[in-house]
């Protein structure tokens, strides 16, 4: 590894750390963001000769701190002096931050840095930006290409967000227990978020971009800070297990390769199988929560070895489990494939066709229930239904995948008629 | 003399490996590994799972207290270990547990899972 290659490393995994620690101490996300930028810019002046410090994150907290206090001062000429409480904590000793580094506090300062990014006032997209900015540390100009927007456009989305939570206020006192659990239940979904905008953009090179590999990054650090909160094992495991995939979910022309088509040769074993320690660790809490079952049930589909292997009975009942839970159109959607398995296109069909008002808008309801018409050789509904998702893709790999749908009825049609 | 060989460094870096440099440090050890296995040197070699998948078991008054998470004290030092292959995580709390119950010293044993095995070449 060159030198530069490991500095870079070093930095990215010391930042939501030191960004967290810079955000309590200067309350500002620009200030926090600027000297945590002069630390990197001194580490990567400082480090080459000196050798790497024996705590990255301490050492850019310490450096950071020292570089934000001595631009509040430079601003003090031009402009009033910010409040009392703003600066009255930072004439800490050096021994008091190394008292800091070990304590507690890092596991708050972490959350509440996830935290300020999952503001209920903040559109999903713009959480998932501002996390991928503030916390991953990821360019303006890489968050942008994901996107699809401008360079400038996702700029000012940025600006936008952390204008909005700024002034919203960010919540500096210590959490309580419930308060805890509450922003660590709000920082899991707005990973999962991250999770699946990097994944159900349903084009493969959207799948390359770190999207996903960071949500699991995430996920990983806030199950360091919580180890025993069984839905956030839940929460990994379901990140691991989706991405397991991710060699396999598209051919070589870019087209989606469905579940039940891949090659599962292809599937990263290494991931699954942390995956399901993961869930073993979280079944031992007794406490079901949403992420635990959706990853147990993604657990079934790794555990078969073929797509007939598959326990489509165990899978219908933790659907069932979810939908008391957490009732939604979306997984009673997921639950009639199950049932499709089991009962047959008919029962599946009656399962969803009560959802019609609900998903009309949805892209994967009119896919599936076109996909059980076809099944049942009502081709002029199915085609109907067909049609509605292709006006619905997000993607054009989503739409080439219903065209191949619409193609193989019409094989079937041809070959029926004849 | 046998010797086993620790390695340590922060996860929290080498999680953030690209999966091409994991893939490169891995064939690179494994360079290293094959030229002393191919003298018939090297026993053993396991890299664990990330310790977000460990658990521990520690003594308790009346039962052992299994904890998730790695073993994280720093007055105790690591002294041996123990490579199992069972189906469930629960089999192995329970052989760590068997272990506990017939050690009479108060130490802990923490659980976790190998990411990679090689068990090597037989050595005397």
């Amino acid at each position: 590894m060159t030198e530069l290659a490991w500095i870079d490393l070093a930095l990215t995994s010391a930042r939501p750390q030191a960004m967290g620690a810079l955000l309590r101490y200067f309350r500002d996300l620009d200030m926090a963001e600027e000297a945590y930028q002069e630390a990197c810019l001194r580490a990567l002046k400082t480090w080459p000769d000196k050798g790497p410090p024996r705590d990255p994150a301490a050492w850019l907290i310490f450096v950071g701190r020292n570089s934000g206090i001595d631009q509040v001062r430079k601003r003090a000429r031009h402009q009033p002096l910010p409040p009392e409480e703003v600066l009255s904590d930072l004439e800490d000793t050096e021994r008091d931050l190394a008292d800091r580094l070990d304590g507690a506090h890092y596991r708050d300062d972490i959350l509440r840095l996830l935290f300020v990014c999952c503001h209920k006032d903040l559109p999903a997209t713009q959480q998932i930006a501002l996390a991928l900015r503030i916390v991953s540390g990821l360019s303006v100009r890489q968050i942008a290409r994901a996107f699809l927007v401008s360079e400038a456009a996702m700029e000012q989305r940025i600006t936008r967000a952390k204008a909005k939570v700024g002034a919203a206020g960010i919540p500096f006192e210590t959490p309580d227990a419930v308060a805890r659990a509450e922003r660590l239940g709000l920082v899991a979904a707005m990973i999962y978020l991250v999770f699946n905008e990097g994944y159900s953009a349903g084009v493969p090179d959207k799948a390359d971009t770190p999207f996903c590999a960071e949500a699991i990054r995430l996920a990983r650090l806030l199950l360091k800070l919580f180890p025993a909160e069984p839905e956030i094992m839940g929460l990994t495991a379901l990140l691991l297990l989706q991405h397991s995939r991710l060699a396999a979910r598209f051919d070589k022309d870019g087209q989606i390769v469905l579940l039940e088509d891949q090659d599962r040769s292809l599937w990263d074993r290494s991931l699954i199988d942390e995956a399901l320690v993961l869930i073993d660790k979280a079944i031992r809490h007794r406490a079901p929560g949403a992420f635990q079952i959706q990853a147990a049930i993604a657990a079934l589909h790794a555990r078969a070895k073929t797509a007939d292997e598959t326990d489509w009975l165990e899978i219908d009942l933790l659907y069932q489990t979810l939908e008391r839970l957490q009732p939604s159109p979306v997984v009673r959607l997921n639950r009639a494939v199950a049932v499709s398995k089991r009962e047959g296109p008919e029962a599946a069909l009656a399962l969803i066709e009560p959802l019609a008002d609900k998903l009309n808008g949805y892209f994967y309801f009119h896919g599936l229930r076109g996909g059980l018409l076809k099944q049942l050789g009502r081709y002029g509904e199915a085609h109907e239904a067909f049609d509605r998702a292709i006006a619905l893709a997000t993607s054009s790999a989503e739409a080439a995948h219903i065209r191949q749908h619409l193609d193989s009825m019409q094989r079937e049609r041809t070959a029926a008629e004849k | 003399m046998l010797y086993a060989v620790l390695c340590y460094d922060a996860e929290s870096e080498v999680n953030a490996w690209s999966k091409e440099l994991d893939a490169k440090v891995m064939a690179d050890l494994g360079a290293v590994n094959q030229r002393y296995a191919e003298a018939g040197k090297l026993g053993p070699v396991a890299r664990l799972m990330p310790t977000t998948a460990a658990v521990t078991v520690r003594k308790g008054v009346t039962d052992d207290i299994v904890m998730d998470g790695p073993f994280a004290e720093t007055k105790e030092q690591f002294l041996g270990f123990f490579v199992l292959d069972v189906e469930t995580l629960e089999e192995a709390i329970t052989f760590a547990r068997e272990l506990s119950a017939v050690n009479p010293a108060n130490g802990t044993y923490e659980v976790r899972p190998l990411q990679y095995f090689n068990p090597g070449v037989p050595i005397t």
